[in-house]
């Protein structure tokens, strides 16, 4: 029996939730009595398997294709799906990265399995593993657990495991050459590319008011401008604040706009959902300000206050210019 | 063009969740359409003013789920097809996507779109799984989306505020990104209208039968605090002042 964790590599560098997946793979596979094997899938990946070897594991393949250069769909599906069918792992864990959620659905599709995905914690009861992932934007957290015979799939959310515990150790690297076939992949990618060079750099705020949905209204926007500049800070949104143009995307904080980490970071009407928290909660004080004492932001907030952000945020306001 | 656009009924935003067993009590709940399908049926709304041709409203969900339909085709939808299952919790997403599959299928549509993850379960794979499914090529995570003739030119959205194109053969999958457009708001004609379309309703049992799933969820519940946070309630100025008091005393940072 054996655990298969792919890592995800570009242009011949590690994602950096790669190792994050590898250590939870390793103390999944420990629990279950199972064979650790690590795969990495490209074009010219030798030297990042070589990496790979240095950790605790079975076995690295090194999934080797020129069609594999550029990430695409159905390459990545055709090329795992056929290491999958040689290898059969009872569970093949991924990094819940963009570009697993562009494949892994398929790929566990092949094998008419549902992908467990952005799983939040594991483990292993009857030698079977059972996964937490968070349900309705992390309010709530749910058991789940794969039924029947395996592979099993699943993708791990970014920070819920520490890169830092994939132990290290030397595996045995193989070549994999999967059967490709250029007819089969479909899509025809272009060069990654950014919109514009960003105009602010959040990431050097020492402190930050960010606002969410709780605003309501483009036009009460200015109610934290006024908190911003009573604090000195940057302003900052989650994204559908960007979405809907109240503030430029540059000011977007999470996992598709900045990560940032200032001293102090002040989420006014922010529920909290993950795609924002894995940007902002490196930051070293956290204040949450939302009229739902439920929401998620308050279990990473150092501060909170449950109110009605209109009444709360002027009275802030009043407070910080009596120190000033 | 014919645009298949699959959608979803969930609790409102801001709801109070109650667990309950495996799921969550539906009791005092109210719903609505799930945030990114929103845009993707938006999407589909505006490449049909573009292109022509029809939008048809996908939507597996139990009687609830009406009400939803009708705000899609009071949007524009031409019509509706209505898997109605009152437990499709007992389905995973590859149970849930078999149907809707097979409804597609049998639709044969140049495009599926469909919102890139869901408000309730997140698990953010039904429109590939479709895809899988059909054989059709896909896309995730979309931020643009343009047809000329047979040819589909998308704008993925990266990590970290990075982009791709990425070219395509339809029929094609997309799985659309919140923020892709700026949502409509139905007219009243278009209310008015909407009671006369078409909402075909499908069983589960019509489309080739509940498959057994292999992803159980076992129970929910409420997460436990990572950190405990200091709260302040009640009068604003006096919770305004105990903040202050904290952030420039305890944590040093005013």
């Amino acid at each position: 029996m054996s655990v298969l964790a792919v890592l995800e590599q570009q242009g011949g560098k590690w994602h950096r939730m790669s190792f994050e997946t590898l250590g939870a793979a390793q103390q999944l596979a420990a629990a279950m009595g199972a064979d650790l094997e690590i795969a990495v899938a490209g074009a010219g990946v030798g030297p990042l398997a070589q990496d790979a070897a240095a950790k605790k594991a079975t076995k690295v393949w090194a999934v080797e294709h020129g069609l594999l250069k550029d990430y695409t769909a159905d390459g990545y599906t055709a090329a795992l799906e056929a290491l999958i069918r040689k290898t059969s792992p009872a569970l093949v864990l991924l990094p819940h990265t963009y570009q697993t959620r562009d494949f892994a659905p398929m790929l566990a599709t092949r094998f008419e399995r549902a992908l467990i995905s952005d799983v939040i914690g594991a483990r292993v009861d009857s030698g079977e593993p059972v996964f937490v992932r968070q349900f309705f934007q992390g309010k709530l957290n749910g058991d789940v657990r794969p039924a029947g015979p395996g592979p099993h799939f699943a993708s791990i959310q970014a920070g819920a495991w520490r890169a830092d515990s994939a132990e290290p150790g030397t595996a045995p690297v193989e070549t994999f050459a999967p059967p490709l076939d250029a007819a089969q992949i479909r899509q025809k990618p272009e060069p990654p590319f950014r919109e514009s060079a960003r105009a602010v750099d959040l990431s050097a705020a020492e402190r930050i008011v960010s606002v969410g949905r709780g605003i309501r209204d483009k036009e009460n926007i200015p109610v934290v401008e006024d908190l911003a500049r009573a604090l000195g800070a940057e302003l900052a949104a989650s994204r559908p604040i960007c979405d809907a143009g109240w503030l430029p995307m540059e000011r977007q904080v999470g996992s598709s706009g900045q990560t940032v980490s200032p001293k102090m970071y002040m989420a006014i009407g922010i529920s909290g959902a993950i795609q924002h928290l894995v940007g902002m909660k490196g930051a070293k004080t956290i204040v949450a300000i939302n009229k739902d004492k439920d929401a998620p932001i308050f279990e990473v907030a150092d501060y909170g206050i449950v109110g009605d952000l209109f009444e709360v945020v002027p009275a802030l306001v009043q407070e910080i210019r009596k120190i000033k | 063009m014919k645009i298949l656009v699959a959608i979803k009924q969930v609790p409102v935003r801001d709801s109070q969740l109650r667990p309950s067993g495996q799921w969550i009590s539906e009791a005092d709940l109210t719903f609505e359409i799930n945030e990114p399908d929103a845009y993707a049926l938006e999407e589909a709304l505006q490449l049909k003013e573009k292109h022509g041709g029809e939008v048809v409203a996908l939507c597996a969900g139990p009687a609830r789920a009406q009400q939803t339909i009708r705000e899609a085709l009071a949007k524009g939808a031409d019509r509706a097809i209505h898997i109605e299952e009152e437990n499709l919790a007992a389905l995973d997403t590859l149970g849930v996507a078999r149907l809707l599959a097979a409804a597609a299928k049998a639709e044969a549509p140049d495009l599926i779109l469909t919102g890139l993850q869901s408000d309730d379960m997140g698990y953010g794979q039904t429109g590939v799984v479709m895809a899988g499914l059909l054989r059709l090529p896909h896309s995730t995570i979309i931020m643009q989306a343009e047809i000329q003739g047979s040819a589909l030119r998308v704008k993925r959205e990266l990590e970290d505020g990075w982009f791709q194109h990425i070219e395509m053969t339809l029929p094609a999958a997309l799985t659309i990104q919140s923020g892709i457009n700026k949502l409509r708001y139905a007219t009243l004609m278009g209310i008015k209208r909407a009671r006369t379309k078409e909402i075909r309703r499908l069983t589960a049992a019509e489309l080739g039968g509940a498959s057994p799933a292999t992803v159980v969820i076992e129970r929910v519940y409420a997460p436990q605090k990572a950190k405990q946070a200091q709260i302040f309630e009640g009068d604003p100025t006096q919770a305004a002042a105990q903040l202050v008091e904290k952030l420039r005393f305890e944590a040093r940072v005013l």
